[in-house]
């Protein structure tokens, strides 16, 4: 066994748990909303993708540029019509809501797609890799994780150099308070979900690019995304990144020992990290 | 005619009720005191004007508007800013950030730019890459108050802006107000400590248990009428 090759490719993998965590930490660390949907939402943006390659003969990359728009739009429409309504004192309504638009996500994609597993069409870049001496780096692993550490930077970019940010900020610390500044909080919420819908379009695009997918996977990328999140410290960005590649190296490494161990693997680590540091690795100091 | 007003203005926090007919106004460029002890409703009713709590819209006039109930972005949008009770800072914000907030959404015509609201609390310059409420409670209530008239509001409501402050820290907050007072907003100052409140006000309104029990300027009011008023004329 290449155990460099090994962690290489553990780390690669956990650019895919980043950008499938990012959005669900955006959203949390904004409005303390936690979003059930949000590996249903992720299927759903890559069944859009497949669609606007198949309609318009388009390169998946190009397609997933023209569902980013259309997926904010749909983020911020959720969040102004359906969550908005139900976030509060009360964490249990939202709750309830985000896991009924799991199941409505879900059967919606059964009805309209069928059970059929499907596959974005990769082209050359899906079999392309880097001989780098020791280890082969797959270019879509590569850019996947480049496009991970490429939306965090943005990401924080938008959060402490921006007036966007700023309100983000303020608004997830004191909704009242900052409604006392002019600003709308359930403006300023619906713009964050349009944010993380966007964010979900990648992972979307990573994810129907590198494995096959059919309506029924969204769970079991919410659980990696959650552990990504709560690995990294609720809210923290860089924190997710960070949980994303522990889940990453713990799925290869115990595939490397034995495949049968790769999910078992992550979920123990995530476990490990949770009792030896109950709030991340990177938790907010002020919460 | 005047700029704010309350007319027979109620509020409840569920079953209970907190305000009860309060008539209260506010002309340009006054400062009037609101004084009363812990509970008599002077927090609710900063809370009410501010758009925190909603109430009937044509309980609240603002040039001769109703906005009695906007949400609290929409009166600040119209030039009305709160200092509100404990300072409320947002914690992940620097001090400079905290000031900039104010001024984000609605930057009125006025003095008040970062450089002046730095000019008026110097401590703050010093400060402004700090986070918020790393800061001293004065310090804490020196950015509170420059991020609300980073607004430049026609009217700054403040609610209780010396409480758990030092003597001397609020000396240094009641010395600032003249100057705030010269950029021409209109103030609205709830106190509990009313030789504060007597000093810098042109009007006070003494309210117990949810009513206005006496108004008047400071120079007509007897101290037995403020006493009788603000603890109950059987105190």
């Amino acid at each position: 066994m290449n155990w460099i090759d090994t962690i290489v490719q553990g780390v690669l993998l956990g650019g895919l748990y980043a950008l499938f965590a990012s959005g669900l930490s955006l959203v949390f660390g904004i409005m303390r909303l936690v979003n059930l949907a949000h590996g249903d939402l992720i299927v759903l943006g890559a069944y859009l993708i497949l669609l606007i390659v198949s309609l318009l003969g388009l390169s998946p990359f190009v397609a997933a540029m023209v569902a980013l728009p259309l997926m904010f739009a749909l983020g911020y429409g959720l969040q102004k019509f359906v969550l908005n309504r139900v976030l509060g004192e009360d964490i249990l309504p939202p709750l309830l809501v985000t896991f009924g638009i799991s199941i409505v996500v879900q059967n919606a994609l059964l009805q309209g797609a069928s059970a059929d597993t499907q596959r974005l069409p990769a082209g050359d870049i899906g079999v392309a890799s880097l001989n780098l001496g020791i280890v082969n780096i797959g270019v879509l692993p590569l850019l996947t994780f480049g496009s991970a550490v490429g939306v965090i930077l943005i990401l924080n970019h938008v959060f402490y150099r921006t007036a966007l940010g700023r309100a983000f900020r303020a608004t997830s610390d004191d909704a009242t308070t900052a409604s006392l500044m002019g600003i709308r909080p359930r403006a300023v919420f619906a713009q964050a979900t349009g944010i993380a819908m966007m964010i979900v379009t990648i992972a979307a695009l990573y994810l129907g690019l590198r494995a096959s997918f059919d309506p029924a996977v969204g769970p079991a990328r919410l659980i990696y995304a959650f552990e990504a999140v709560i690995i990294g410290g609720l809210g923290s960005l860089w924190g997710t990144l960070a949980g994303g590649v522990i889940i990453g190296l713990a799925q290869t490494i115990g595939a490397a020992i034995n495949p049968e161990w790769q999910i078992l693997a992550g979920h123990v680590a995530f476990l490990l990290v949770l009792l030896v540091k109950p709030r991340g690795l990177f938790p907010r100091a002020f919460d | 005619m005047a700029l704010l007003s309350t007319h027979g203005l109620t509020a409840h926090y569920g079953q209970f009720q907190a305000l009860f007919g309060v008539d209260v106004t506010l002309d340009a460029g006054e400062c009037v005191a609101i004084i009363g002890a812990n509970g008599a409703g002077k927090t609710t009713l900063m809370r009410s004007i501010s758009g925190v709590l909603r109430n009937e819209s044509k309980s609240i006039r603002y040039r001769d508007l109703p906005i009695g109930s906007l949400a609290a972005d929409e009166v600040m949008q119209r030039g009305i800013a709160m200092v509100p009770e404990g300072r409320r800072l947002f914690p992940s914000l620097t001090v400079e950030e905290n000031l900039l907030i104010g001024a984000q959404v609605r930057k009125g015509q006025g003095p008040w730019t970062l450089e002046a609201i730095y000019e008026l609390f110097p401590i703050l310059k010093e400060r402004r890459k700090n986070a918020g409420t790393a800061l001293s409670g004065g310090q804490q209530q020196m950015v509170a108050i420059g991020r609300a008239l980073m607004s430049n509001p026609d009217v700054l409501l403040c609610d209780e802006i010396s409480l758990g402050l030092a003597p001397v820290v609020i000396r240094d907050i009641y010395n600032a107000l003249p100057r705030i007072r010269a950029g021409d907003a209109a103030m609205i100052i709830v106190e509990q400590d009313i030789g504060q409140a007597l000093k810098v006000a042109d009007r006070v309104y003494c309210m117990m248990e949810g009513r206005v029990t006496l108004t008047g300027t400071p120079q007509a009011l007897s101290r037995e009428a403020i006493h009788n008023a603000y603890f109950g004329a059987a105190a």
